[in-house]
């Protein structure tokens, strides 16, 4: 039992997908100008990698090794076209602030990553649990971004004003930069930084 | 003539890839060690970018949109709209196509074979070349068009991720503190270029 536990708490912050691993790093960036925006995300790669991890483990003994990648592109295509399409049916809105992002979990590499180092060597329900670990660390990479810049780029949260920005009679003038592209590559640098102070064990040689 | 010169243009600097977009990021600091790698995965993309676009376009405008299969002439397809499966047509054709590619240049260019080779497989799961198909959809490019973007945006891709590889050759002489090494300043580096290619942005054209 104490292996499951870790398969699903180690990839937070002693294995993260983006911070460690270096994968899945373009949508992190891109669709986190808003709270709203990222946990959709989050919740979208989640469920993404998670059934994707099962149906690799469930049929790694059956495929030839040769034609593995387009097996499971095509696996992992598949089930974005369902959440595509969910997505738009019940959440327009932010289908369309998500645009090309959401076929672009396609080309995630967290995806095709976990899918190619865990689902092939191991059973279901380790796959199962990786998938929802990794999406976890995942998500908490995302979450913390959007909330930082949703906050300080235009002082709301999920839409809600927090910081009540000058021209609406507030006090807080909200710092542009934070919903431009720069302020999503400072954020990740950050959250690595402290991350890597908490885990010394992570620091890269020189 | 000229919508095309700022097309291109706006591929290359305003809206580049990488930096405005964050697409090819995986690969972007992956390979950005070193000036020589950077320049040859830098190329592969121009390259795959430059075919997979516009073939990507004939695939969507000819079979996938609504309408599209008018063309054969049965009342049956013309109706139909096969869009929903876009990301798995638009994927495959990339996938097929890099391979053909690389089959190719084994066969008959050895040596630009030798030099791109190993990133060749790579970029088959790049995100910029699937941003830039689905991009191409998103805002109904023409044949031409599509082109136009896919090499101006594959230049735009070689340009900020050789500049970023010059950059971390030079910093390899300071002092970075400890957790902030290798992953994290490339970050912060990287923000600072996007702030750099933000200057681009009051080009009207």
């Amino acid at each position: 039992m104490s292996s499951a536990k870790s398969f699903v708490i180690d990839p937070l912050l002693d294995d993260n997908p983006i911070s460690l691993q270096v994968l899945g790093i373009c949508s992190a960036l891109a669709v986190t100008t808003k709270l709203e925006t990222s946990l959709v995300m989050s919740i979208a790669v989640l469920a993404v990698l998670t059934l994707s991890n099962l149906s690799i483990s469930l049929i790694r003994n059956l495929i030839p090794s040769s034609i593995r990648i387009i097996v499971q592109l095509t696996i992992i295509a598949s089930l974005v076209i369902v959440t595509d399409q969910i997505l738009k049916a019940y959440m327009f809105e932010v289908s369309k602030q998500l645009s090309v992002f959401v076929g672009l979990i396609i080309t995630n590499c967290i995806i095709m990553g976990r899918a190619e180092a865990f689902a092939m060597q191991n059973g279901p329900w380790a796959s199962i649990l990786d998938g929802i670990g990794n999406g976890l660390g995942y998500s908490l990479v995302l979450i913390f971004v959007g909330f930082f810049r949703e906050l300080f780029g235009s002082g709301k949260l999920l839409g809600v004003s927090i910081l009540t920005p000058i021209t609406e009679g507030g006090w807080y003038t909200p710092n542009g930069l934070m919903v431009l592209a720069p302020g999503a590559f400072f954020l990740i640098g950050i959250f690595i930084w402290m991350n890597r102070v908490w885990k010394p064990e992570q620091i890269e040689a020189e | 003539m000229e919508s095309y010169l700022s097309l291109a243009t706006k591929a290359i600097f305003v809206e580049n890839m990488a930096l405005a977009y964050f697409l090819g990021m995986c690969s972007f600091l992956a390979v950005s060690k070193k000036v020589t790698t950077a320049v040859g995965l830098g190329s592969a993309v121009v390259f795959v970018l430059a075919v997979t676009c516009p073939l990507n376009n004939l695939v969507y405008n000819l079979l996938l949109k609504e309408g599209a299969l008018s063309w054969t002439g049965v009342e049956a397809l013309a109706s139909l709209d096969l869009s929903f499966l876009n990301f798995l047509a638009l994927i495959g054709t990339i996938a097929a196509l890099v391979q053909i590619v690389e089959m190719f240049l084994d066969k008959y260019m050895p040596a630009l074979y030798a030099a791109l080779g190993i990133f060749l497989p790579l970029i088959a799961v790049n995100c910029a070349i699937l941003g830039a198909s689905l991009f191409m959809v998103e805002r109904d490019y023409g044949f031409v068009e599509s082109t136009v973007f896919g090499i101006g945006s594959g230049i735009g891709w070689l340009l900020a991720v050789v500049a970023l590889a010059a950059i971390r050759e030079k910093m390899r002489y300071s002092s970075v503190p400890g957790p902030l090494r290798g992953l994290g300043i490339t970050f912060i580096v990287t923000g600072l270029m996007a702030i750099g290619f933000m200057a681009f942005a009051g080009i009207s054209l």
